[in-house]
């Protein structure tokens, strides 16, 4: 429809003028009285001592009271609750005599005959010309449905305040329990390691287990024992995944090295038969591998020596530190990964381990710890050659320290678990130092 | 600690007169007394102060633990006395704090040497034959209400109240903020007042004490006063053509003069 701008009919010029006159004269008629008797909300004057003056007849209806009962004969204060008395005392009287108004304030009123009507009060105090308060002005309102919301709204808020109190409380259990599995796995851990390596003759010893994570149950593992006569076998080696499973393949590993090295102590024998258990017991759906190190230790032909037959599968290869102060890797290229296949090939070699030289095993986790500002590099191979290096001719005990301090430093860069396992021969009295110090 | 700001401590009057301690009872703050101040400020030195928790102290000074009990409120009186060090001030105490006064006479005997006690109650609750005027449940309602009404409090304007005991207009403007107060510091302060039975301390106070009590009290029943005054040594009981429990506000000419009145006879 167009709008008819400055066009715009009058009531009276309208079809419905008639109805609409009609009503109009109807609310002429709805006098102050009547407005005041019958309006929506109740309406009541007290003087300044609270005595009522004058009440309408809607919270008379309200409250189920009659006029004579109440005017001149009772308090405003007289018809709210106990309660409602003492916070009109308190708070609404107080607020009335100093501001002169009050407004929107939820108070309960008492029905005759029981119960109760909660209702939201405003007042003003009216003053004579020369300012003094004469009289108190009450509306009243059936807060009835507001007050059940607001209730609603509070209940919630409890609610709401208990269920964050019970989130709270879960999360300290949760705390607890993770505590306590930390706990567990941290016994479980240790049981899959050697609790102390035997003290081997002629020989430094030294081993280290960095643990990337107190939730998760690493799969690195290490050995040394003695295989009889004057010779000793050692192991290294880590198994692949995490948890109770790889826990499981770390325990069958240990077992069925030492069992297999005291049968074969050739160090190729002893990962073929770990591989056939392991191909074995983990063929369906499920398979299980991992890499390692198993190596014998003899005593060389000259006094002081040591001579050492290694086979690798699959596994970092070993660094020997010299006591002149040069290292290298002892390669073993081409080993399968233990397990994987049900026929694998491994490597061996072998080297003498003199005076103030030490054979350094060591795992993955380390090498594949993450460097850099945004732990987007490698350690690497050769980071650990030159670190190595620079500390061929020291002890065993030392050379672990150290390493042990490099692994701290990096931080949670490591983010796989890391065994160090060192074999050395005492040095001289006036070992070699490396130039570069530490 | 910073009393002063922690209490909003206000001093005016006459800087060389008698010294007068107004202190507000529970609901509201010491704008409560400010048709009093003008009648006691010629001939004495005034000092007003707000409880932690109510008008503008310092709400973070606030702990349950402190204010559960009316000693930590008579804590809060000596720790004004102190920090003013006044000796033998008087203290008007209104309703509740005329009880705090109390604590605070026995606690630190050398700085009150007399009180006036505006429609004190030593207990609300009815105790066989001991009338109160009011039951446990009674109590339980006023919380309720509490509950319902946040009058003029909000957690978002708290700061803009309490915070700028510096700037009070900032106050000044918000309605209803005389009477503004956390309600769980409400709550705490409701239950201290109310379910805090001080009948045996009564026995205790050695100065001499005006107890002024309205004709029409719905929290403080004429009977009470008569109770505390037959307990008070040194008293004079005075009841005052007032209606309510804030004479003070409802008929402060008569309550101003019978302090006046009471005060005189100890200059």
């Amino acid at each position: 429809m167009m709008c008819r701008t400055g066009e715009n009919p009058g009531p009276r010029e309208s079809g419905e003028g008639e109805s609409t006159d009609v009503a109009f004269t109807a609310l002429l008629e709805d006098s102050a009285e009547e407005l005041y008797e019958s309006a929506p909300c109740g309406y009541l004057s007290t003087l300044m001592d609270g005595t009522i003056a004058k009440i309408n007849a809607t919270l008379l209806g309200w409250l189920g009271l009659d006029a004579e009962a109440v005017v001149g004969r009772r308090r405003f204060t007289d018809l709210l609750t106990v309660g409602g008395k003492l916070y009109h005392e308190t708070h609404f009287a107080p607020l009335l005599r100093m501001q002169g108004e009050i407004s929107g304030i939820a108070l309960e009123m008492k029905i005759a005959g029981g119960g109760r009507l909660p209702v939201l009060v405003s007042s003003t105090v009216k003053h004579s010309g020369d300012g003094e308060p004469l009289l108190i002005r009450t509306t009243v309102f059936d807060a009835s449905d507001r007050r059940a919301y607001e209730q609603e709204l509070l209940r919630r808020k409890k609610d709401a305040e208990e269920a964050r109190r019970q989130a709270e409380e879960a999360r300290r259990q949760a705390e607890a329990d993770r505590t306590r599995l930390q706990e567990a796995l941290a016994v479980l851990q240790q049981s899959l390691l050697p609790a102390s390596l035997p003290a081997v003759p002629g020989l430094e010893t030294a081993v280290y287990y960095h643990t990337a994570s107190p939730d998760q149950l690493g799969g690195d593992f290490y050995d040394l024992f003695a295989l009889g006569g004057r010779s000793w076998a050692f192991f290294l080696g880590d198994v692949c995944g995490k948890g109770p499973q790889a826990a499981a393949v770390t325990s069958l590993t240990r077992h069925t090295l030492r069992t297999a090295a005291l049968h074969d102590p050739d160090p190729v024998a002893a990962l073929t038969t770990l591989n056939t258990v392991l191909n074995e017991r983990y063929t369906r759906g499920d398979p299980r591998y991992c890499t390692a190190i198993f190596g014998v230790l003899e005593p060389g032909q000259d006094t002081g020596t040591v001579t050492v037959r290694l086979a690798s599968g699959g596994h970092p290869p070993a660094l020997v530190a010299r006591a002149d102060g040069s290292a290298g890797f002892l390669p073993t290229p081409g080993g399968f990964l233990v397990g994987a296949l049900a026929q694998a090939r491994f490597s061996s070699t072998s080297t003498t381990l003199c005076s103030g030289d030490t054979l350094l095993l060591y795992t993955d986790g380390l090498t594949e710890a993450r460097t850099g500002p945004d732990r987007t590099s490698l350690y690497g191979d050769q980071a650990l050659h030159a670190f190595v290096t620079a500390r061929a001719g020291l002890p065993a005990q030392e050379m672990v320290r150290d390493l042990a301090a490099l692994l701290d430093g990096l931080g949670d860069g490591v983010d796989d678990d890391t065994a160090l396992l060192a074999l050395g021969v005492p040095g001289s009295p006036f070992p070699h130092r490396p130039a570069t110090g530490r | 600690m910073d009393v002063r700001r922690r209490n909003n401590v206000v001093v005016t009057g006459r800087p060389d007169g008698p010294v007068v301690v107004l202190a507000h009872g529970f609901g509201c703050d010491q704008n409560m007394w400010r048709l009093t101040v003008p009648a006691l400020a010629d001939r004495y030195r005034v000092v007003l102060f707000d409880y932690v928790g109510s008008g503008r102290s310092d709400l973070s000074a606030w702990s349950e633990e402190r204010y559960a009990a009316l000693d930590g409120y008579a804590q809060d009186v000596v720790d004004v006395l102190e920090e003013l060090d006044l000796r033998q001030a008087a203290f008007v105490g209104h309703s509740v704090s005329a009880m705090i006064g109390v604590l605070a006479a026995r606690a630190a005997p050398e700085r009150i040497g007399s009180l006036v006690m505006v429609a004190p109650s030593p207990c609300y609750i009815d105790d066989d034959a001991y009338r109160g005027g009011f039951s446990a449940e009674d109590i339980d309602e006023l919380l309720a209400s509490l509950e319902s009404n946040y009058l003029g409090w909000s957690a978002t304007m708290a700061p803009v109240i309490m915070g700028n005991p510096e700037r009070p207009e900032l106050g000044e403007e918000l309605t209803n903020s005389f009477c503004a107060t956390d309600p769980e510091v409400a709550r705490v302060f409701a239950r201290a007042t109310f379910l805090t039975d001080c009948r045996d301390d009564l026995g205790t106070v050695a100065v001499p004490t005006l107890i002024l009590e309205c004709a029409d009290d719905v929290i403080a029943p004429r009977e009470v006063g008569a109770y505390v005054h037959a307990r008070i040594p040194d008293s004079t009981l005075v009841t005052l053509p007032a209606t309510g429990h804030c004479p003070h506000l409802s008929a402060p000419q008569p309550t101003n003069t019978a302090i006046l009145q009471f005060l005189e006879t100890r200059r």
